[in-house]
C-alpha cells in the first residue's frame, strides 16, 4: 500500500513538474515576445539611425558594430542635444505639478464625499461616475476651443488645468477613504481639531498608500500624454517630450539618431518608477476593476 | 470670526471639500459636453459661427471617409474584445495557479508596454511592419513561406497591424486586472468544488467564470471605450493622420483631421456626438445584458 501511495505521489510529482515548465515556460516566450520591440529599440539606439532605416529593428548582438554615439550626440550640449532636454524638462515641470495637484484637490474631494453625509453627496458621486463615461476625445474640440477663448493656448496651465480632477483619481481615494473608522474623526474633534485640521494631519497621514498608487499611475499617463499637449503647445520650446519626439519624424527628414536614442532615455525614468513602485500600481490600477 | 466659524463647520466644510470638482465638472466637462452638441449645429467660422441646422449630420450620412472611419473603429474594437478579454483571462488563470514560477518577472514585463508612450512604440511597431524583406514581419513570413507583404499599405494587413500594437500594449494590463479579480474569490468555494470531484474546466467554467463577472464587466466597458477612440496608435503606426486609402483612420481620427488639420470644428463635433451616441449606445446594451442595472446591493 505505502509503496503504491509513493508511486503515485512520485507520479503526481513528475506530472505538476512537467506542468511548472510547461506554463513557466509560456509566460517565459510570451514576455520575450512583449519585451521585443523594446529591446531590438535599446539595441537599434547604439547603432546609427542610417541602418534602422536601412535594416529595420533587429536583434543582432554582434557588439564590435555598437557604439555610444547616438548618446553621446544626445548628451553633447549641442542645439539638438539642449532642444531634447529642454523638452525632458518640460515634461517633468508638467508631470511634477500635474501630478501634485491633481492629488491634492482629488484627495479632498474624495475626503468631502466620504467622510459627511450631506445633501447632493450621491448626485456628485453619480457625476463622477459620469464623467467616466464620454471619452476625452469627444470633448477635445471644445476644450480647445474654450482653452484659446480663456487664453490658456501654449501655456502649461492650459496643459494641466483640465485634468486636475480625474474622476478615477477620486473614485480610488474614495474607495480608500470609505475603509478608514469614522471614529477617527469624532476623536479628533473632541480633542478640538477642525475639519480641515482633520483632513489634512490625521487622515491625509494615513492614506499615504493610496497617493502613492494614485501618484504613480498619474505620472505615467502625464509623461506618456499626447494628444491633448499636441493640442494646446504650440512653441517648440514648450514642447513635452513625447510630442518632441514626434516633431523628430517631420518634417526636416527622419532623424532617427537622436529619435531612438532619445526615446529610450525617455522610457527610463518610468520604468525606474515602475520597478520600484510596482506594488502600488497594480493595487491603484485594479482598485474599480473588482468591485465593478 | 463668524465667516471662519461658518466655513470650519462640520455642515459647511463638505461642500468647501467638493468645490473643486464641482468647477471642474462645469467648466470642463459640462460645458464642452454642450458646446459640442451645440457647436456640431452650427458652422464654426474664426470670428463668427452660423447655425446650420443638421447640415454637418446630413453631410455625415454621405461621406464616404466618415463610414470607413467608423467601420475601421468598429471592426478594431470588435477584435480587440475577441482578442483582449479571453486570453488574458486565461493567462490570468494560468498565472494564479500554483504552476508559473517566478510570477514577479512576467507581470512586470507584460505590463512594460503599458508604460511606453506611443510615440515610442508608435515608431517601433512601424519599423517592424516596414515593407522591405529586413522588416520582423516580413521576416516571419518568409520563413513561413509566405513571402513578403507591403503591411502598412493594405487594408487587412494594416488593422492586422493595429491589432497587434493593441495586445502588445493591452495584454499585460487586462491580464493584471483579471488577477485582481481571481484573488477577490474565496479559495474554499474551489475546495467545496474539489470535494464535488469538479474537473479543471468545471471548475473554471462554474466558480470562476461567474465570480470574475464584475471584472470582465468593467474590462469589456473600458475595452469598448478605447478601442471605439482608439486615435494615436494609428496616428503613430502611420507617422501622422495619413493613411493610404484612409486603411487606419479611426473615427477620432477623423475627428482630428476635420476639427483640427482642416479647422472645420462643426463638423468635426458632430463627427465626435455620433461617437458619443455609438459608445453611450454599445455600452448601455452591453451593461443591461450583462445585468448590471438589476439592483442587487443599492
Amino acid at each position: 500500500m505505502a509503496q503504491l501511495d509513493n508511486k503515485a505521489s512520485r507520479k503526481g510529482k513528475a506530472k505538476r513538474t512537467v506542468g511548472t515548465v510547461l506554463a513557466t515556460g509560456f509566460f517565459a516566450i510570451l514576455s520575450l515576445i512583449i519585451i521585443f520591440p523594446v529591446f531590438a529599440g535599446l539595441l537599434a539606439s547604439f547603432r546609427p539611425g542610417t541602418e534602422l532605416i536601412r535594416r529595420g529593428l533587429s536583434i543582432n548582438l554582434d557588439f564590435s558594430t555598437m557604439n555610444l554615439n547616438n548618446y553621446n550626440y544626445l548628451f553633447s550640449g549641442n542645439a539638438d542635444s539642449q532642444k531634447y532636454f529642454m523638452w525632458y524638462k518640460n515634461s517633468l515641470i508638467i508631470t511634477i505639478v500635474s501630478v501634485a495637484l491633481t492629488l491634492i484637490i482629488c484627495y479632498f474631494v474624495a475626503y468631502g464625499l466620504s467622510m459627511y453625509n450631506f445633501k447632493g453627496k450621491n448626485l456628485l458621486f453619480f457625476l463622477v461616475i459620469a464623467t467616466m463615461m464620454v471619452p476625452f476625445e469627444i470633448l477635445m474640440l471644445p476644450l480647445y476651443k474654450e482653452i484659446i477663448a480663456l487664453h490658456l493656448i501654449d501655456t502649461y496651465t492650459g496643459v494641466i488645468i483640465t485634468g486636475l480632477c480625474n474622476a478615477s483619481t477620486i473614485f480610488f481615494f474614495r474607495q480608500f477613504l470609505s475603509g478608514l473608522p469614522k471614529e477617527l474623526l469624532d476623536a479628533a474633534r473632541i480633542d478640538g481639531a477642525t475639519e480641515y485640521g482633520i483632513a489634512t494631519k490625521i487622515i491625509l497621514p494615513l492614506a499615504k498608500p493610496a497617493f502613492a498608487s494614485m501618484g504613480i499611475l498619474q505620472a505615467m499617463g502625464v509623461w506618456n500624454a499626447i494628444l491633448w499637449p499636441l493640442l494646446v503647445l504650440k512653441g517648440a520650446e514648450k514642447f513635452t517630450l513625447p510630442i518632441g519626439l514626434n516633431t523628430l519624424l517631420t518634417p526636416y527628414g527622419n532623424n532617427y539618431d537622436m529619435l531612438i536614442a532619445g526615446s529610450m532615455f525617455g522610457i527610463l525614468p518610468i520604468f525606474v518608477i515602475f520597478l520600484i513602485f510596482q506594488k502600488y500600481i497594480i493595487e491603484g490600477m485594479t482598485a474599480g476593476a473588482v468591485k465593478g | 470670526m463668524k465667516i471662519k466659524k461658518f466655513l470650519y463647520s462640520q455642515k459647511v466644510a463638505p461642500y468647501i471639500f467638493v468645490v473643486p470638482f464641482v468647477l471642474s465638472f462645469l467648466i470642463f466637462w459640462i460645458y464642452p459636453l454642450i458646446s459640442s452638441i451645440t457647436m456640431s449645429f452650427q458652422n464654426i467660422g474664426a470670428v463668427s459661427s452660423e447655425w446650420v441646422g443638421f447640415k454637418n449630420y446630413a453631410k455625415l450620412l454621405k461621406d464616404n471617409v466618415f463610414h470607413t472611419a467608423i467601420w475601421n473603429s468598429v471592426k478594431y474594437m470588435i477584435f480587440t474584445l475577441l482578442l483582449l478579454i479571453p486570453f488574458p483571462m486565461l493567462f490570468a488563470v494560468l498565472m494564479d495557479s500554483r504552476l508559473v514560477k517566478a510570477k514577479g518577472v512576467w507581470k512586470a514585463v507584460l505590463y512594460m508596454p503599458a508604460l511606453t508612450s506611443v510615440v515610442i512604440s508608435g515608431t517601433l511597431f512601424r519599423l517592424m511592419f516596414t515593407e522591405y524583406p529586413t522588416g520582423q514581419m516580413n521576416m516571419i513570413t518568409t520563413a513561413l513561406g509566405l513571402g513578403t507583404f507591403k503591411w502598412l499599405k493594405m487594408g487587412w494587413s494594416g488593422m492586422l497591424a493595429l491589432l497587434i500594437v493593441a495586445c502588445w500594449r493591452w495584454t499585460g494590463v487586462n491580464m493584471l486586472y483579471f488577477l485582481s479579480g481571481l484573488r477577490a474569490i474565496d479559495t474554499s468555494l474551489y475546495e467545496a468544488a474539489e470535494i464535488d470531484g469538479a474537473s479543471a474546466w468545471q471548475k473554471f467554467r462554474y466558480v470562476t467564470l461567474p465570480l470574475l463577472k464584475p471584472t470582465t464587466v468593467y474590462v469589456l466597458t473600458i475595452s469598448v471605450y478605447a478601442g471605439l477612440a482608439m486615435f494615436l496608435e494609428s496616428f503613430m503606426l502611420w507617422a501622422g493622420n495619413n493613411s493610404p486609402n484612409n486603411i487606419g483612420l479611426t473615427i477620432v481620427g477623423y475627428l482630428y483631421k476635420r476639427g483640427i488639420e482642416k479647422n472645420d470644428m462643426g463638423y468635426g463635433c458632430a463627427v465626435g456626438v455620433v461617437l458619443l451616441v455609438i459608445a453611450l449606445a454599445i455600452n448601455i446594451i452591453q451593461l443591461v445584458a450583462n445585468g448590471t442595472f438589476k439592483n442587487k446591493e443599492d
